[in-house]
């Protein structure tokens, strides 16, 4: 029985390696297998994109720029400009962003610059189940709590997608918050600062850009909101209002409420339209959303940050 | 000198005033939970019965109905979702985690978080415009639960493969070193050490599914009636919320809230279950 040398246990390393990369076909078949199912992912992306582009070809050469500027609904006319539901849109995503932007960075900072450490689960799991409970059932509690104390409007359809998306800002805020290194709360707290001033000088400007991205995941959240808004909105004007208390659509709620009467082509094509315009305008926030939190809170290669509480 | 004293105080004051507001909008946050908790119990509780879990609804809201046909809709369809799902994304994730290092993974995973980040209604209209308009030629189960699994894609494909990186390099090192091929190493090494983390993602993934009223409405439309045909419109819990709260009948009402309060207690005992679940795993790999 002769030893194995050392020289002899590098050559084998070496042909196992050649044997893991060339020889057995189980591997070749296995990592195509594999790449083609990843492949898929991209195209899959594109079908959506494409088939939706084409169904809204017709709307979209018919009505040009009008459908953007038009608050004509009239399927007896074929008269179709969605300018009422994005003004809808606009207006309900961004007074929810104003209000729950405050409230969730403010519940992040409490957890991750002032909260005991017993405090910070349960929160977290609060924040977790607030994330998890079905939009259909915010828009139920909307519908039955809210609706009968403020009617139904633009702004309690505001209101409700606060609440819908306070645990994105406040997670993804908390995660951005966690990424500013204790180097720069340590040296000003090392100067004789208070709490407060220590995240005003040193954890809230490190973690602007990360913050901004947290409001921006939350924007594109609301905006896409469906069901709840339905519910709350009153779906039953198109006229363009400067008033919070108007009955309203977003594009989203327009959707759902109306995709059972498509029945002409251009209708149908007229909403694939308002669609494909939700899908552009959540696809660039979420772009701008993850470069804004990677600026601060760098996590693994390919983990976007916040996406699991959306 | 300028007063130090009042500097001070108004230093502590500002510093109180902040922690204030910031105990404020967490206890908001709670407060918040807590009441739509609360109305989904009080009001959901005195609706469940026998027949609300073995009846489909009776017709004009009369007393005596349930939403059976709603329950075994939405598992049909989260049948469906999870298996035309799980297999492209767990490929997916073992192509991430164990393949993609260049410009193809780069592209992938960019997909991935522009998927996740599409409003769910956009991948309703998809499915509509598609399989309910082209190819069923009507509002179908099959098409909610394509419409569920390309919802459920993104999530199950993300979570695996975060948890594929959590399995340690010496475990595939050892396979290989002992001349295992490295297809065998991927799926009796590295697949059943993150089996917990595998289990987690398509468990979060089909309580986000069943919870999704929008795609499903545009797919399935809901139903009155039990449906074992996939080709036919069908009912699930989400859709029956929305269209019962649509109805002008209290006794439609309270079901929607029975509807509301089973979802939740669901959907809590799922992500409950894997929060344990992951919570020990994860505990077991990092030592």
């Amino acid at each position: 029985m002769s030893s194995i040398s050392v020289l002899d246990a590098g050559r084998a390393v070496a042909g196992s390696q050649h044997i893991v990369r060339g020889t057995y076909r189980g591997d070749r078949i296995f990592s195509v297998a594999v790449t083609v199912f990843a492949v898929g992912i991209p195209l899959l992306l594109v079908a959506i994109v494409l088939l939706m582009v084409l169904d809204a070809l017709p709307s979209i050469t018919r009505y040009g720029f009008g459908f953007l500027t038009s608050s004509t609904w009239d399927p007896a006319t074929e008269q179709f400009g969605a300018a009422a539901f994005i003004y809808g849109t606009v207006v309900t995503s961004i007074v929810a962003l104003l209000l729950a932007a405050p409230v969730g960075v403010g519940c992040a900072l409490f957890l991750a610059e002032y909260a005991p450490l017993w405090v910070r689960g349960p929160i977290g799991f609060v924040i977790e189940l607030l994330a998890a409970i079905p939009s259909v059932i915010y828009g139920l509690w909307g519908l039955f709590v809210l609706a009968p104390l403020m009617g139904r409007n633009l702004l309690v359809a505001a209101v409700i997608l606060a609440i819908m998306i306070l645990p994105t800002v406040a997670a993804v805020s908390r995660e951005v918050l966690l990424a500013v290194p204790n180097t720069q709360r340590d040296s000003m707290l090392a100067l004789g600062a208070t709490r407060w001033e220590t995240v005003q000088v040193a954890v809230l400007p490190y973690a602007r850009a990360g913050i901004a991205g947290a409001a921006v995941l939350g924007l594109a959240r609301a905006l896409g909101e469906t069901i709840a808004v339905a519910m709350v909105i009153g779906n039953s004007s198109t006229r363009i209002s400067g008033s919070l208390f108007t009955p309203g659509y977003t594009m989203a709620s327009a959707i759902a409420d109306h995709f059972t009467d498509a029945n002409s082509s251009i209708y149908f094509s007229a909403l694939v339209e308002v669609a494909l315009g939700l899908l552009l305008v959540a696809a660039i926030m979420t772009v701008l959303a993850r470069v804004l939190v990677w600026s601060v809170a760098r996590g693994p290669a390919g983990t976007a940050v916040g996406a699991e509480t959306r | 000198m300028i007063e130090p004293s009042g500097w001070f105080e108004r230093r502590r004051l500002l510093n109180w005033t902040a922690t204030g507001l910031m105990v404020a909008s967490t206890a908001g946050v709670v407060i918040v939970l807590l009441l739509i908790l609360g109305q989904v119990i009080l009001q959901g509780l005195p609706a469940l019965g026998v027949a609300f879990f073995t009846r489909p609804p009776l017709p004009d809201g009369s007393a005596g109905g349930g939403v059976a046909q709603a329950i075994l809709g939405t598992l049909e369809m989260l049948i469906v979702g999870g298996v035309l799902a799980i297999p492209p994304a767990v490929a997916t994730a073992i192509y991430l985690s164990e393949y993609g290092h260049g410009q193809l993974a780069r592209v992938v995973r960019f997909s991935l978080d522009l998927l996740a980040g599409f409003p769910s209604i956009v991948i309703g209209v998809f499915v509509w415009a598609w399989l309910v308009r082209e190819v069923v030629g009507d509002f179908s189960g099959l098409a909610g639960g394509v419409a569920l699994a390309i919802i459920m894609i993104p999530i199950v494909a993300r979570t695996v493969e975060e948890t594929l990186r959590l399995v340690p390099d010496s475990l595939r090192e050892a396979s290989l070193a002992l001349g295992v091929p490295r297809w065998k190493t991927i799926m009796l090494v590295v697949l059943p050490t993150a089996r917990a983390g595998i289990l987690t993602g398509i468990v979060l993934s089909m309580a986000r599914a069943g919870g999704e009223a929008a795609p499903i409405l545009l797919t399935a439309l809901g139903s009155q009636f039990f449906n074992l045909n996939l080709l036919q419109p069908m009912a699930a819990l989400p859709v029956q919320i929305y269209q019962d709260s649509r109805s002008p009948f209290d006794e439609l009402h309270a079901q929607a809230w029975g509807v509301a309060l089973v979802l939740i207690v669901l959907i809590a005992l799922l992500s409950g279950l894997t929060r344990l679940i992951l919570g020990r795993r994860l505990h077991a790999l990092s030592r």
